[in-house]
C-alpha cells in the first residue's frame, strides 16, 4: 500500500544567528545565562522602546542566503506579525513578510548516491521569542506558565524549502546538509537541542506518478533529526491510511509528540491565524547595495561541497570520503590541520574516517572535546611514514592518545614499541625462529610457501609485534633460501 | 456600507477584546459608521501610486553588533503582575486556546 | 508678576545674573500647583521631591560656572521646572498614559527626550494628565479625571496633551512637552493660549514615547512664547541612535534665528483651508493674522491641497491601524493591569485589555484591526498608504510656491466639558486642519492669534521639513504683531486674588 503513494515534504526551519547581541537591542544571546538577566525595554516590549537592526544579523542572514544560492533583495524591509501570545513581548513578531532578503535558491542533497536539487522558497530574518515552561511536570497538569525572556530577540533566519522532497530520508538528508552549510558559513550553531534550530514540516501524500498535491498538513515541534525522520515516517502512514481507507486528509496543524511517537491534532484551516501582516514603521527600508553583497560573498567561508571537490582535486580522495570531510566543520578544520603537518591527504582521511569517528562514536562526544589534536595525529602518521612503528602498532596507541592527549611518540618510547628495522638484530631473531621450528621450514622448502606467513607471525610474536614487516620478509626469505 | 455583528465579533477576538451583547451592539454600530466614512477614500484615483509608509525616512539606520548592558533580573520583573523566583509567571495554556504561532 | 508665571527664557537671565535660585522658581511654580491643580486637574503624577533635588544641584551648577565665570555648560534650560506629558517614560516614575492599564506601571528607563532635559540640568515637576494613551482631543478620555482649561474652567483644555497645555497655561509649570499624532500639541495649544509645535518626523527621537502611531508621533514643545519653543526644541531634537526613524540633520540653534527677516518670505494659504463653513470669528482672526504677516513683509500665495477632504480618513486608518498593533503589548504578561483569576493565559489577556481599555482606545483599536485583516487590507490600509503619497505630492506642490502655510488649528474655541459631540466621526473632523501636518511628516506650529469671548485661538504655521528655523521665525513676527503673549490664563492672572 504504502508503495502506491508518494510523500511529499516541505520544510521550514529557524535557525538562531550566532550574533554577539540581539536582533532589535544590545541584550546578549549566550545560551544558558540565569534566568531574565538578558533583557532590556526593548526585547522586553516595554511600552515606548523602539527596535534598531543590528547590521551582523542581516549580514549573517545574507550570507546564509548566499550560501543557498538564492538571489538577494535588493531593497527589503520588516514587517509586523501580529498575534497574542505571552511568549511574544509586543503582541507582534518582527518578521519579513513580501520581500524576504533571498529568494529563489538551492541545494543539493545527497539522495542515494544522487545529487538531487531541493529549492529553497525564501530566506529571512526574524525575531526569536521568550521561552515559555510549563510550571508543573507536564502540559496537562500545570496551571501555570513560567517565561523567561533572555531568548526573546535572538535573530532568526527562516529558510522555507519547495515541496521537493519525496521521503522522511530525504527530509533528514536535507537538513543535515542544510546544517552542515550553515555550520561551515559560521552563522550559527545549529544545536537541535539546544532549540537553535528547530523545523517544522508540511506533509501531504498523492497516489505515485500524480501530479496533483494532495492535502498538506502542518508539522509542528519536531525537535531532532531523529524526531524529523519518525514524525514525517508516522504521518505520511497515516496519511495514507486515511487516503487509502476511502477518506480525506483534513488541511490542519498537528503536533508531534515524540514521547508517544504520534502526531496530534492541534488547529484546523478555519481557525488559521489572520496575522494582519503589515511593515513596521518604527524599522526604515534597508538598501542593499550589490557591493556589499558581493563583499559578504567574497568573504563568505568555503561552502562544504565546493570543500568537498577541493579534497578530491588536492588528496585524491574518493567522493564519498571527501564530502563526508567535507560537511562537517570540526572534521574538515581537523583535517586540513592535520595535512598542513603531515601532507598526506589520503592517510589523514584514512584515520578521520577510520580510527577517529569510531572513538568519537564509541564516547558519544565531539571532536572539540576530545583531547586528540591535529599536531597529535600528524605524529602518529609521521612515527609509521618513518618506519619508526608500524600501523598495527599505530592502532594499538591511538586510543591513549584519543583518551588522554599523551604524545605516541612518548608512548611508544616508553612502552617499547619502536618498531625493529635494524637489520643485524632481525637476522638474529629469524634465526632463532627457524632453528625453533623444523616442520614448518620443512614444509616451505617443500614448497609450501604458505608457511612463510606462520614464520613471519612467529617473529612477530618474538618482538611482539616490533619487527619491521617488509624487513623480516626479506631477512626470513634470505636465511631461508640460504639453508634450502 | 455596514460591518455585521459577526464581523465585529470576529475583530474584536483578533484585538483580544471581549465584548458583552451590549459592547458589541455599540461596537458595531460605531464600526460601522466609522468604516463607511474611511470608505470615502474608496473615491481616490491612486493608480499607480505607491504607498507610503512613513515621510521623512532614514534607510539603513542600524547599528553594529556590540553588546550593551542588560537590566537586572529585579528591574526587569519589577512591573510583573505575578512571578515565581527568576521567573515571570501567568496562567497555562488552555488546549485550544491557540498556539505560539 | 510671580516667577511661576514668567517664561523660560526671562526665568534663565534671571538665573544666570543670580536674581532667582531654581529653588525659588520651582517652589513657586510647586506652590502654584498647590493653589490651583485642584481646580484644573493638569497632572497625573507631581514629582514635588525629585523637583526640589533637581533644582538643588541645578543651583550648585549655576553656582559652580558663576564661580568659574564660565556659562557654557549652563543651558537656558538648566533649572528650570517643566513638565512632561504621562506617556514619556521617565525612570523611577510610573507612565500611565492616563489609562488603567499602566496605572502603576514605573518605566525602568528614561525616554531619550528626558534624559536630555535632565543632562541639561532642567528640573520635572510631574506627569501630566492626557487623553487615554493619546487619543481623543480634550483630556477626557482620561481614566483618571478631567482637566480644565484655565481659560474657562467648564471647558476642555484640549487634547490629547491637555495636561501640559493647562500646566503652563495656569503656571502650574514653565514649559512642558506633549505629543502630537494628528493634533494633540498644536489643539491643546490653541485652546490654552500657548504655543505648541509639533516638529518634522525624525526631528526628535520618539525612543521612550508611549507609542500611538509610529509613524505620525512626535513629541514637542507646549510654551508661553515662541522664544521657549525655539529653547526646548534645540534641547530635544537630534538623531538619536535608540530610535531608526531619527534623522541625522543637524540641529541649528533655533533662538539665533527667531531675529531674522522675514523680509521676501512667502505665507501661502491653502484654499481648502478656509473653505465656506469655517466660523467667522476664526475666519476674521485668520485674515488678520495673513495682514500681520503681510505687514511684517511676508507675500502672501494662494495655495492648493488638492486631497485635503481625504486626510481624516486616511489619518484614522493609518493611525489606527498603528495602534492597534502598538497596543497589543498591553496585554497584562508583562506588566500593568491583568485581570484577577483568568483560567488560562488568552483569557487573561482577553479579560484585561477588555477591563482596562476604555471607550475610546477600544474603538480604534477595532477600527485598526479591521483594517489590518486580510479581509480589507488592500481596500482599507494600503490605499491609505497610496491617499498619504498624494498628501506629500500635494504638500511639495504647495512648498514650490511658498515657504509656510497659514490657517487655523482648530475649527473652534476650546468646547465646553462633557458637550463633545457623541458621534465619534464628528469628533474626529475637528481634526481636519491638523492630520495632514502627521501625515505629511512637515512640521507645524500654533501661534496665539487672537480671542473669541475670552477664549484664545490659535494660527496654525506649517513649514517644510526639517525647516523648523524658517517657520519658528515666522512664527516669531507673528507673535510680535498680534503682541498677546503676555497675556495670562485667569486662573493664573487671579493668582494675586485668591491669595493664600
Ligand atoms: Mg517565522
Ligand atoms: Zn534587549
Amino acid at each position: 500500500m504504502m508503495q502506491d503513494y508518494e510523500v511529499v515534504v516541505g520544510i521550514e526551519v529557524h535557525v538562531e544567528l550566532a550574533t554577539e547581541s540581539k536582533v532589535f537591542c544590545g541584550c546578549r544571546t549566550a545560551f544558558g545565562a540565569e534566568p531574565n538577566t538578558q533583557t532590556c525595554p526593548v526585547c522586553l516590549g516595554m511600552p515606548g522602546a523602539l527596535p534598531v537592526l543590528n547590521r551582523r544579523a542581516l549580514e549573517y542572514a545574507i550570507r546564509t542566503a548566499l550560501a543557498l544560492n538564492c538571489s538577494i533583495a535588493d531593497r527589503t524591509k520588516f514587517d509586523r506579525k501580529n498575534y497574542f501570545y505571552p511568549d511574544l513581548p509586543k503582541g507582534y513578531q518582527i518578521s519579513q513578510y513580501d520581500l524576504p532578503i533571498g529568494s529563489n535558491g538551492y541545494i543539493y542533497v545527497d539522495v542515494e548516491g544522487e545529487a538531487k536539487r531541493i529549492r529553497i522558497k525564501r530566506v529571512h530574518l526574524e525575531e526569536e521569542t521568550a521561552k515559555l515552561m510549563h510550571a508543573g511536570d507536564d502540559i496537562i497538569s500545570a496551571t501555570h506558565s513560567l517565561l523567561d525572556f533572555n531568548r526573546a530577540g535572538i535573530p532568526l533566519v527562516e529558510i522555507v524549502s519547495e515541496a521537493d522532497m519525496r521521503s522522511a530520508d530525504e527530509a533528514r538528508a536535507y537538513l543535515s546538509k542544510l546544517r552542515s552549510i550553515l555550520l561551515a558559513m559560521g552563522v550559527s550553531d545549529c544545536k537541535m537541542e539546544e532549540g537553535s534550530m528547530r523545523c517544522e514540516a508540511n506533509i501531504s501524500v498523492m497516489p505515485r506518478g500524480s501530479k496533483e498535491f494532495g492535502t498538506l498538513v502542518e508539522l509542528k515541534n519536531i525537535a531532532s533529526f531523529r524526531a524529523v525522520h519518525r514524525a514525517i515516517q508516522y504521518e505520511a502512514a497515516r496519511q495514507i491510511e486515511v487516503v487509502s481507507s476511502g477518506g480525506a486528509v483534513a488541511r490542519e496543524t498537528r503536533h508531534w509528540d515524540d514521547a508517544r511517537g504520534e502526531t496530534a491534532f492541534m488547529r484546523g484551516k478555519e481557525e488559521a491565524h489572520d496575522y494582519r501582516y503589515f511593515p513596521d514603521p518604527d524599522l526604515g527600508p534597508i538598501v542593499i547595495e550589490k557591493p556589499w553583497v558581493d563583499r559578504i560573498g567574497d568573504e563568505m567561508p568555503e561552502l562544504p561541497d565546493a570543500k568537498g571537490e577541493r579534497y578530491m582535486r588536492e588528496w585524491d580522495l574518493p567522493k564519498y570520503d571527501a564530502s563526508q570531510i567535507a560537511d562537517s566543520r570540526d572534521l574538515s578544520e581537523f583535517f586540513e590541520k592535520t595535512c598542513a603537518i603531515v601532507g598526506d591527504g589520503r592517510e589523514v582521511a584514512k584515520w578521520i574516517l577510520g580510527e577517529v569517528l569510531a572513538s568519537l562514536n564509541a564516547t558519544g562526544i565531539e571532536l572539540s572535546e576530545s583531547k586528540l589534536t591535529p599536531e597529535l595525529l600528524a605524529e602518529l602518521i609521521e612515527l609509521v611514514q618513518t618506519g619508526k612503528i608500524s600501523g598495527k602498532i599505530a592502532k594499538s596507541v591511538f586510543e591513549e592518545v584519543f583518551n588522554e592527549g599523551k604524545r605516541p611518540g612518548d608512548i611508544v618510547r616508553n612502552r617499547g614499541l619502536l618498531q625493529i628495522s635494524d637489520v643485524g638484530e632481525l637476522v638474529s631473531i629469524v634465526e632463532k625462529v627457524i632453528d625453533a621450528n623444523p616442520g614448518p621450514v620443512a614444509d616451505y622448502h617443500a614448497g609450501k610457501t604458505r608457511a612463510l606467513g606462520f614464520l613471519v607471525g612467529q617473529v612477530m610474536k618474538e618482538t611482539r609485534g616490533r619487527a619491521n614487516p617488509q624487513e623480516t620478509n626479506r631477512i626470513l626469505k634470505e636465511e631461508l633460501d640460504r639453508r634450502a | 456600507m455596514g460591518v455585521s455583528k459577526e464581523e465585529t465579533a470576529r475583530i474584536a477576538e483578533l484585538a483580544r477584546l471581549s465584548l458583552d451583547e451590549a459592547e458589541l451592539a455599540r461596537a458595531q454600530g460605531d464600526l460601522s459608521e466609522i468604516v463607511s466614512y474611511v470608505n470615502k477614500i474608496a473615491d481616490l484615483n491612486t493608480d499607480g501610486v505607491a504607498p507610503t509608509v512613513q515621510p521623512c525616512t532614514v534607510s539603513n539606520a542600524w547599528r553594529e553588533d556590540v553588546a550593551l548592558p542588560s537590566l537586572s533580573r529585579e528591574e526587569a520583573l519589577a512591573n510583573a503582575p505575578d512571578r515565581q523566583g527568576e521567573f515571570l509567571r501567568v496562567p497555562s495554556i488552555i488546549q485550544g486556546e491557540g498556539d505560539g504561532e | 508678576m510671580k516667577l511661576c508665571d514668567m517664561t523660560i527664557h526671562e526665568l534663565a537671565m534671571l538665573l544666570k545674573a543670580g536674581e532667582a535660585t531654581s529653588m525659588e522658581i520651582t517652589k513657586s511654580v510647586l506652590d502654584r500647583i498647590d493653589e490651583v491643580e485642584e481646580l484644573i486637574g493638569a497632572y497625573v503624577t507631581v514629582t514635588r521631591d525629585e523637583a526640589l533635588e533637581q533644582a538643588n544641584a541645578a543651583d550648585e551648577r549655576i553656582a559652580i560656572a558663576r564661580k568659574r565665570g564660565d556659562f557654557s555648560g549652563i543651558s537656558p534650560l538648566t533649572g528650570i521646572p517643566l513638565a512632561l506629558k504621562d506617556n514619556v517614560c521617565t525612570k523611577g516614575t510610573r507612565t500611565t498614559c492616563s489609562s488603567r492599564m499602566l496605572a502603576d506601571f514605573v518605566p525602568p528607563y528614561d525616554a531619550t527626550v528626558v534624559g536630555r532635559l535632565r543632562d541639561l540640568g532642567a528640573v520635572i515637576v510631574g506627569k501630566t494628565n492626557m487623553d487615554e494613551f493619546a487619543m481623543g482631543s480634550s483630556t477626557e478620555n482620561s481614566a483618571f479625571h478631567v482637566t480644565r482649561n484655565p481659560w474657562d474652567l467648564e471647558r476642555v483644555p484640549g487634547g490629547s496633551s491637555g495636561g501640559s497645555a493647562a500646566a503652563v497655561a495656569a503656571g502650574e509649570a514653565i514649559g512642558a512637552l506633549g505629543t502630537d499624532t494628528g493634533g494633540s500639541i498644536r489643539q491643546p495649544a490653541s485652546f490654552c493660549g500657548l504655543v505648541g509645535m509639533k516638529p518634522t518626523y525624525g526631528r526628535v527621537s520618539r525612543y521612550g514615547v508611549v507609542a500611538f502611531s509610529s509613524s505620525l508621533d512626535q513629541v514637542g514643545p507646549m510654551t508661553k512664547d515662541v522664544r521657549d519653543c525655539a529653547i526646548m526644541l534645540a534641547a530635544i531634537s537630534g538623531r538619536d541612535m535608540r530610535d531608526a526613524t531619527s534623522s541625522p540633520e543637524p540641529v541649528p540653534d533655533y533662538s539665533s534665528l527667531l531675529e531674522g527677516s522675514v523680509e521676501g518670505l512667502t505665507v501661502g494659504v491653502p484654499a481648502e483651508f478656509l473653505h465656506s463653513g469655517l466660523d467667522s470669528g476664526i475666519r476674521e482672526l485668520m485674515d488678520g493674522a495673513i495682514r500681520m504677516l503681510q505687514e511684517a513683509g511676508l507675500e502672501v500665495a494662494e495655495v492648493s491641497l488638492p486631497h485635503f477632504e481625504h486626510a481624516i480618513a486616511v489619518y484614522y486608518l493609518i493611525s489606527s491601524a498603528e495602534a492597534s498593533s502598538n497596543l497589543a503589548r498591553i496585554d497584562g504578561v508583562r506588566y500593568g493591569y491583568r485581570a484577577p483569576d483568568a483560567s488560562g493565559v488568552q483569557e487573561l489577556i482577553r479579560r484585561s485589555r477588555s477591563e482596562a481599555f476604555g471607550p475610546e482606545v477600544k474603538r480604534r483599536i477595532m477600527l485598526g484591526t479591521h483594517a489590518l485583516s486580510s479581509k480589507h487590507y488592500e481596500e482599507h490600509y494600503v490605499k491609505a498608504l497610496k491617499a498619504r503619497t498624494l498628501l506629500i505630492e500635494d504638500m511639495n506642490q504647495a512648498f514650490n510656491k511658498c515657504d509656510c502655510m497659514i490657517c487655523p488649528t482648530c475649527p473652534t474655541v476650546a468646547f465646553k466639558i462633557g458637550e463633545k459631540p457623541d458621534d465619534p466621526v464628528a469628533v474626529y473632523l475637528m481634526d481636519i486642519y491638523t492630520t495632514i501636518v502627521n501625515l505629511t511628516g512637515v512640521p507645524a506650529v500654533s501661534v496665539p492669534c487672537g480671542a473669541l469671548g475670552g477664549l484664545p485661538v490659535g494660527a496654525q504655521l506649517i513649514g517644510k521639513a526639517f525647516d523648523e528655523g524658517t517657520l519658528l521665525r515666522i512664527a516669531y513676527s507673528l507673535e510680535k504683531a498680534c503682541a498677546i503673549s503676555d497675556r495670562r490664563a485667569p486662573v493664573a492672572a487671579a493668582d494675586g486674588r485668591r491669595g493664600k
